[in-house]
């Protein structure tokens, strides 16, 4: 019994009929913790990256090395430093939120790249037809920059998110209880680990193939010249 | 527990993540070369075990994979000790996304290159091997180079079957001394060193194979 | 001449999706001969060459190289599709020199030449080393038999691709537009080459150029080409001085005022061959 849900082991198909509620309470925390990953590393990338590109070398060359050496180091590793350091600074979060910190910190040095190569990507005619109608700073990135960098950039945020999604078991490491998770404590507890862990495989797959159909369908509906404006 | 002890300690681990790595990544280069080409081969069964391995091993979780062959797989009869089964998850996981690597790479030889080995009447196999991979090969070196860094990560996920490698060490001590932040900041800092010759080795080997592949330019 | 045709299409039919290529496509060459395909691009000069290669195939009709099927085999009686090994076989009797030369740039010039007779042909090394050497000074590259493609110019590149499909003996060799990829200076050298080559051989050739000055010199019959058919084919002389259709007028001209390049057609007495 997990989560107040017994199983019934008479049969292989009544075990991995009754379990399957149980792994789908696991899967909503997987999903969840995907998302304010996603969400998490969306945002921490943009700071590294436009330090990343300041022309001074002193605050440039330093972000590019933390930018290897978080993508350089296992995520596994993070979230234990994540979740046995941070309370000796007496900043104590549940193991979800640790976790999800973790894998936003990870994942936000490769959208830091991403965000890099889709800026470099505008043709150097774009900012120099800007200037020439001096338009201000702010105006360039918001009105041509920036929808001219979201369509080669979404792509490639769209492969990362379904990184993640594979990522998620690790947290299992700090006992959040994520679908492999759950699927190893059934398998424990009733030493019947092939189906409880085969379904889970399968959960995987469904969910990285429904998100990579949903990618391309956005990838192909975006204008590939840019965002139009009004 | 002092510093130098705790480098010690770690070392040790050190020495089995290495030698898993480079195991896993060798075994999985080798899977990326034989499914990779098997999912182009003319036949057709072969093409679909190809394209299944890589769309499984691909589309679920390295970790699930590592539990799977570690924890379900003896109740088929198949027993893995904790070494094998990490090595097995990992080069066949690195392996899927390796296949792919090698077909794209094959298939964006340019179509002269192939058109020419047909004139010549070249059998296909003398045609991948000794024209299109030769090729290919430089294309694959950069992807090849992010598999290996992502593939040592990876490698840290044998700690969670019991294996004691450098992340299980610092586990380990950890748990004993409570020193948190100088095991993790050493466990990290030879993780990265590790990773940046790990780069290294990769960039030199491309330097030989472009090379080797004749994309020299006019002297 | 009254002799078999070495090749010969008939009522050939090529599609590209939609496209029709060649329709109801007839097409003779004899023993020897040497053959240039002239006509606006698309117009199917170059699937020619492509189909006889084997590196398109068709979708109606028979082609016959040596009075043999090349896309079909008599099986119990009926005709069926070409099997690879059939394909193999008839693929030795033809051999292509490609617009971007396509040399092996991770082989040497020399083992670029070998590597087929030796593997292909099962030609012993020494020999097939002897007769790339020949070639190579047919063709003057000997001093850079060592080098690799990527060090060489695009003529000295065309020559070594020239080289390439001379060692396997083919019956046939098919060029297509050798020149086209070239810079202007580099042109000449290709072109003396293949003059040699009609000079020397009496090996049949395909050549899909707009170099007239090499058509006038070379061939023994010009083919223009328009929209999958051949409009006019005659002798040089009576297709670049006196065109009888329209459209090879507007094409001569069109060739003539697009390259400065293009050696102006020396009227010469047609050389007897």
């Amino acid at each position: 019994m997990l989560f107040n849900i017994p199983w019934n082991l008479s049969s292989n198909w009544t075990f991995a009929w009754s379990i399957l509620p149980i792994l789908l309470i696991g899967l909503e925390v997987t999903i969840k913790a995907t998302i304010f990953g996603f969400l998490l590393a969306l945002i921490l990338g943009l700071p590294l990256a436009l330090l990343r590109a300041v022309p001074f070398r002193i605050i440039s060359w330093p972000t590019a090395v933390l930018i290897e050496f978080i993508r350089d180091t296992p995520l596994l590793v993070q979230v234990y430093f994540v979740y046995y350091v941070l309370p000796d600074y007496g900043l104590i979060f549940s193991a979800f939120l640790t976790g999800t910190i973790a894998l936003g910190i990870q994942y936000s040095a490769y959208t830091a790249e991403v965000y890099r190569a889709g800026l470099e990507a505008i043709p150097q005619g774009q900012w120099e037809a800007a200037k020439a109608l001096s338009l201000q700073t702010r105006r360039i990135y918001r009105d041509i920059v920036i929808p001219q960098a979201i369509p080669r950039i979404v792509p490639a945020m769209g492969n990362y998110l379904i990184s993640i999604i594979k990522d998620t078991p690790i947290l299992s490491a700090v006992t959040v209880l994520e679908v492999l998770n759950v699927a190893k404590i059934i398998g424990d507890r009733t030493f019947r680990y092939l189906i409880p862990l085969s379904m889970v495989g399968g959960l995987f797959l469904i969910l990285t193939v429904i998100s990579s159909v949903l990618v391309r369908y956005i990838e192909r509906r975006l204008p590939k010249e840019g965002i139009p404006l009004k | 527990m002092t510093y130098t002890q705790m480098i010690l300690v770690l070392l040790n681990g050190f020495k089995v993540t290495v030698w898993v790595t480079l195991i896993s990544t060798v075994m999985g280069g080798i899977f990326s070369f034989a499914f990779g080409i098997g999912k182009m081969s003319r036949f057709w069964p072969v093409r679909i075990i190809s394209d299944g391995y890589i769309e499984i091993f691909r589309g679920t979780s390295l970790l699930v994979q590592l539990f799977w062959l570690f924890y379900a797989l003896p109740l088929l009869g198949v027993s893995l000790s904790p070494m094998s089964a990490g090595i097995w998850a990992l080069s066949l996981n690195i392996g899927a996304y390796g296949a792919e690597v090698v077909r794209g790479a094959i298939l964006a030889v340019d179509t002269g290159q192939y058109e020419a080995a047909k004139a010549l009447n070249f059998t296909p196999s003398r045609t991948l091997w000794k024209v299109l991979i030769p090729q290919a090969v430089v294309e694959m070196m950069p992807p090849f180079g992010n598999l290996v860094v992502q593939n040592m990560k990876d490698s840290a996920l044998v700690s969670l079957i019991t294996l004691s490698d450098l992340t299980f060490k610092a586990q380990t001590i950890r748990n004993e001394t409570l020193q948190t932040v100088p095991i993790y900041v050493i466990t990290l800092l030879l993780y990265f060193l590790l990773a940046l010759v790990l780069t290294g080795i990769m960039k030199w080997l491309e330097r030989i194979l472009t090379t080797a592949s004749g994309r020299e330019g006019v002297r | 001449m009254k002799q078999k045709p070495i090749a010969r299409f008939e009522k050939v039919l090529k599609k590209f999706g939609d496209n029709v290529v060649l329709n109801e496509f007839d097409f003779e060459v004899y023993p020897g001969e040497k053959v240039v395909l002239m006509g606006p691009s698309g117009s199917g000069k170059t699937t020619v060459l492509r189909i006889l290669m084997t590196l398109e195939d068709i979708q109606d009709g028979v082609v016959y190289i040596e009075e043999e099927l090349l896309w079909h085999e008599q099986k119990h009686g009926k005709r069926v599709a070409a099997s690879n090994a059939h394909l193999r076989k008839m693929r030795k009797k033809v051999g292509m020199v490609f617009q971007l030369f396509n040399l092996f740039p991770n082989m040497s010039v020399l083992r670029n030449i070998t590597e087929a007779p030796i593997h292909v042909l099962k030609i012993p090394r020494k020999e097939a080393i002897k007769r790339a050497e020949d070639l190579l000074e047919m063709v003057g590259m000997t001093a850079q038999k060592n080098m690799h493609p990527a060090q060489l110019s695009g003529g000295q590149q065309q020559r070594v691709a020239i080289a390439r499909a001379l060692a396997m003996r083919p019956k046939i060799i098919l060029f297509d537009e050798p020149t086209s990829a070239l810079d202007p200076e580099m042109v000449g050298s290709v072109l003396d080459v293949m003059r040699k080559l009609a000079d020397e051989h009496d090996l049949t050739m395909l050549v899909v150029t707009h170099e007239m000055g090499f058509a006038q010199d070379v061939a023994d019959r010009v083919c223009m080409f328009d929209h999958g058919r051949i409009i006019e084919a005659g002798t040089p002389q009576e297709i670049f001085t006196t065109p009888k259709e329209e459209r090879t007028r507007q094409f001569l001209n069109s060739v003539i005022n697009r390259e400065d390049t293009v050696t102006a057609p020396t009227v010469q007495p047609d050389r007897d061959k």
